[in-house]
């Protein structure tokens, strides 16, 4: 059975046409998959090779020492349907302008360095792919809003990781287990969802809140206090709902569900800030 | 080994720590949603009693029609209660708005004042006209005039 199935798989084609040997022959009877591994195959249908193609990407520069203003500059790149923006800003720095600035570390959605606003929508710029875009015509590329730009596509963060260490984002707990905390699978999963913010601030600079009123908290500061406030195990939940029921807490939000739509972890973010409301009112039911 | 850290957040004490007067934000959002189901039941209710129940609809709303509902007390305290309501919703929500986009603190404490004033002035003339209305007043034309007014 297992050797009929290897004919059809278009992957190992290349490799088995070069073994091959002249003029093409059906495949041996053989017993075993691992016997006939190195059988010579029949020709299949050629595969295309992916061709590349180009693309205008757009970045909004800003060079503090000699610009006043951010101005929009036009690169075109080469690009595969299977990279990411990440690649062509890449190819932008090494190839054409090695002077392009921006924030990129681990570059697959893990770190969340490289938040950017990819035709007018907050995404990471590694996980945002070159196919889903319309690359007839310009991809637009400008740093997050609401944060102070420094430079290029790289803003001053401060202020936002200020909001998140107001709100005590650490376990609390005041007895010592013996061994470890315990929880049942159910506890966990209460606040499951927050547990995948990796701060990479899209959520919160795509807030119109939090863009005319820097002093809100902002979506990531609350759905990191929502990770502790429903933990079983944390007991200063009281004290981070006080924190948030303030002016520019929680009761600010608009439910415009921008952050929601924005998170590249899929973090139900206007939900959680919702679960928060609700706790404030009616107390923390985990 | 462990090591306690005494006071972990000092350096980020709260934002409301400074702030005077009470913090009414969590009062203001709950009754922006309480007030708004209310309102629903009360507008449609006053929509459907003048417009549908009434017979002639719009045409039958006068000065007659009017009085003759201002002088019920069921239908004053209804009123009154929408009168409050929709202003102190709709005033709220402007305030809001006007902290979501006015920067400038000059013009938002105009604005806010400006706001406040306005909802002030309507509320105490509203609740004062609905409660010390005359519905049959002198020397009037007693055809446009509720048909209580005849037995007076």
């Amino acid at each position: 059975m297992a050797a009929t199935q290897v004919t059809g798989t278009p992957g190992e084609e290349t490799a088995a046409q070069a073994a091959q040997t002249e003029g093409g022959t059906a495949p041996a009877e053989v017993d075993s998959a691992q016997e006939g591994h190195d059988r010579p195959l029949e020709a299949g249908e050629a595969v295309e090779e992916p061709q590349s193609f180009p693309v205008t990407v757009i970045v909004r520069r800003y060079d503090p020492e000699v610009d006043d203003e951010p101005r929009w500059v036009d690169y075109d790149v080469q690009m595969f349907a299977t990279e990411r923006i990440l690649d062509a800003l890449h190819r932008i720095k090494w190839e054409q302008d090695p002077s392009l600035a921006f924030r990129r570390s681990c570059a697959h959605g893990v770190c969340g360095s490289d938040a950017m606003r990819i035709n007018g929508k907050n995404r990471l710029a590694c996980k945002a792919l070159v196919k889903d875009f319309d690359t007839s015509k310009p991809i637009y590329v400008e740093a997050i809003k609401g944060l102070p730009l420094e430079k290029d596509l790289i803003v001053n963060m401060e202020p936002f990781f200020d909001s998140f260490r107001e709100i005590q984002p650490f376990l609390q707990a005041s007895s010592k287990p013996e061994k470890e905390r315990h929880q049942t699978i159910a506890q966990r999963e209460r606040f499951d969802d927050t547990t995948k913010c990796i701060l990479c601030a899209a959520c919160t600079t795509s807030c119109p809140v939090f863009w005319t009123d820097g002093q809100y908290f902002g979506p990531a500061a609350i759905v990191n206090a929502h990770r502790f406030i429903f933990d079983s195990r944390d007991e200063a939940s009281q004290v981070r709902l006080d924190i948030l029921n303030d002016r520019e807490g929680v009761w600010r939000c608009r439910t415009t569900f921008n952050c929601t739509d924005a998170c590249p972890r899929g973090i139900q973010v206007t939900k959680a800030i919702a679960e928060v409301k609700q706790a404030m009112m009616t107390g923390v039911k985990l | 080994m462990t090591t306690t850290i005494e006071n972990p957040n000092y350096a980020y004490p709260a934002r409301s720590a400074g702030r005077r007067g009470p913090n009414l934000e969590k009062a203001g959002w709950i009754f922006m949603r309480a007030s708004g189901v209310v309102l629903v039941v009360l507008i449609f209710g006053h929509l459907a009693y003048n417009l549908l129940w009434t017979p002639g609809g719009i045409h039958a709303v006068d000065f007659g029609f009017v009085g003759g509902k201002l002088a019920q007390p069921f239908w004053q305290w209804w009123d009154v209660l929408m009168l409050w309501l929709a202003i102190l919703h709709g005033s709220n929500g402007m305030r809001t708005i006007v902290n979501d986009y006015v920067h400038k603190p000059t013009i938002r404490a105009v604005a806010l004042w400006a706001i406040g004033i306005a909802a002030a002035i309507l509320i105490i003339l509203g609740t004062l006209i609905t409660f010390t209305f005359n519905p049959c007043p002198e020397g009037a034309d007693p055809s446009l005039l509720p048909s209580f007014c005849a037995e007076l």
